[in-house]
């Protein structure tokens, strides 16, 4: 059955590729650890290092032959594994540690650049082998290099752990210490959740969920450009208009990550997952969500009227992207990770985007407090807040929320730090220096909330 | 890929044997081109054509090779792309 598509519907997805960094952002191959027990740390260990492996191994080859076939860049490869807490019973910090190095290990001997799943899943309480993982935590993101730690402190239906809360303010600080010769960067690799996602394929955040498959191809997508690009074409058209231009970009994008997530699937004989409606930028100039929201005729991104752009263009990703893909899941909203957006950094530095106002969109988008580089002599007590507020509009709001924050060791506001690429670069942001100690060291756990009874 | 086709794009600044140089590529291996159409965009020679590989000789990225070493001779773009990439995005 021959047919022909348009010349400008040929060099509409071409120009998309080509000069408005379309891409694939990521595929995360999910691996279920679920039968890597065992009576002791090494055969435990061995079991891990060696399912990632088989698992694992074709992952890098089939996406770059998709790459190749559809000519679509796929930017990241990368593995999520179910969350090590659940699955290995190891006897103390040191052994997890040398788990972690495994998990390192595999993801360098199948080629991926991150491997998350060094998570544990606190919200309401800690398992023995909950607290060894998360003590574990600086040690296995200062001596490893790939592997992604994530620990998920409050739910909708559970409420808040304080007392979680507290500890991930001193792993933070902890961890940032511990790589402070490489500016905390192992702080990147650490995020603090509320009603995390069990299928989400994007790092630091990624874990294979328990009610998940023994393995899923899971794709995040990308495309901002395009999203900046359709707007720029429309500089007097009203807000309904450009919510309907973005609607229709979203499809567009979106349906690359179907159909390349469709083929992933297939060539690796696994579950496909999800599609990740993501607008997730890159440090590359043009792929930033900052600018988006200025092409809607913001001055700077973080002034006045940024909550509500935001807001319209994270439902207008979603209610395109929804249509183009069969099963949506992950995070699926609009990113504003700062070191990320070069949007973002330079509104940091003109002085219009704060803590505050960043808080205040990701009641409105995907995902958090995201890649946001602190002065190094923050407190345990004050991050320990910052996570408590963000989580807070995460429970109430029935929506996932994140902190990833770097508290740059040595570093005060307005200084710049390089974390080096996708990682991009970063302004240390101010932060309100009141003192919130006495709440957060009451501990116990905030109830869940009533929007929690919905039965 | 269930279909064996892909897309073939050409751009550059128009010139004598454009077309000639990209067909006999396609000639050689044994590609089917479907259909073609040629235009000029905004001065740029613009080519967009509809290739069956299922007979070809190489396999794509073969192929994708030789066309790369085909635009360097010619200077113009070339891209190569299956034809689902297109479907995908703009049929429903």
């Amino acid at each position: 059955m021959p047919f022909t598509f348009g010349i400008d519907e040929i060099l509409e997805t071409i120009r998309m590729i080509e000069a408005e960094h379309l891409d694939i952002r990521t595929i995360t191959l999910g691996i279920s650890l679920n039968d890597c027990s065992g009576s002791d740390a090494e055969t435990i260990i061995r079991k891990i290092y060696n399912k990632i492996v088989k698992y694992g191994e074709n992952l890098v080859p089939v996406a770059e032959e998709i790459e190749r076939d559809y000519g679509i860049p796929i930017i990241n490869k990368r593995v999520s594994v179910t969350p090590l807490s659940l699955i290995a019973a190891l006897r103390d910090e040191e052994e997890y540690v040398r788990c972690a190095h495994a998990m390192d290990r595999a993801a360098k001997e199948i080629g991926v650049d991150f491997i998350g799943g060094f998570t544990a899943l606190v919200h309401k309480g800690f398992t023995k082998q909950d607290r060894l993982l998360v003590n574990a935590i600086p040690g296995a993101l200062s001596e490893t290099e790939r592997v992604c730690s994530s620990v998920n402190v409050a739910s909708t239906k559970a409420g808040i752990n304080m007392d979680a809360v507290n500890i991930m303010g001193q792993i933070i600080k902890e961890t940032a210490r511990r790589t402070a010769h490489k500016e905390s960067i192992g702080c990147a690799k650490l995020v603090v959740f509320c009603n995390a996602p069990e299928d989400n394929p994007f790092m630091a955040g990624a874990f294979h969920g328990a009610g998940e498959p023994e393995a899923a191809v899971n794709v995040g997508v990308s495309g901002p450009g395009v999203v900046l690009k359709a707007i720029k074409q429309l500089p007097h058209a009203d807000l309904g208009t450009i919510a309907e231009i973005i609607k229709k970009t979203a499809f567009k994008v979106t349906r690359m990550g179907e159909l390349v997530g469709r083929a992933a699937s297939e060539r690796l004989k696994v579950s496909f997952g999800i599609v990740d409606l993501s607008l997730a930028p890159t440090p590359a100039v043009g792929d930033s969500v900052a600018s988006i929201l200025e092409a809607m005729g913001l001055e700077s991104c973080g002034g006045p009227g940024t909550t509500a752009a935001l807001a319209m263009l994270n439902d207008a990703v979603k209610k395109g992207g929804a249509m183009a893909s069969s099963y949506v899941g992950g995070l699926s909203g609009a990113f504003i990770p700062v070191s990320e957006d070069a949007g973002m950094v330079e509104a940091v530095e003109a002085g219009s985007l704060s803590l505050e106002k960043l808080e205040a969109m990701t009641s409105v988008c995907s995902v958090g407090l995201d890649m946001i580089a602190l002065p190094g002599d923050v407190s345990a007590e004050t991050i320990a807040a910052i996570i408590a507020d963000e989580a807070a509009i995460g429970m109430i709001n029935n929506k996932t929320t994140a902190v990833r924050v770097i508290p740059v060791e040595g570093k005060k506001a307005g200084d710049r730090v390089e974390f080096g690429g996708l990682l991009g670069s970063a302004v240390i942001m101010d932060y309100k220096k009141f003192d919130a100690t006495g709440f957060v060291v009451r501990g116990g756990r905030i109830p869940a909330p009533i929007q929690a009874l919905n039965n | 890929m269930k279909s064996n086709r892909i897309v073939i794009t050409v751009v550059g600044i128009d010139k004598v044997g454009i077309i000639a140089g990209v067909t006999s590529v396609l000639a050689k291996y044994n590609a089917n081109i479907v259909d073609i159409s040629q235009t000029i965009m905004q001065e740029f020679f613009t080519m967009i054509m509809i290739v069956d590989i299922a007979q070809c000789t190489v396999d794509f990225s073969e192929l994708k090779q030789l066309l790369d070493q085909c635009a360097q001779e010619l200077q113009v773009k070339i891209t190569a792309q299956h034809e689902d990439v297109f479907r995908y995005m703009h049929r429903i």
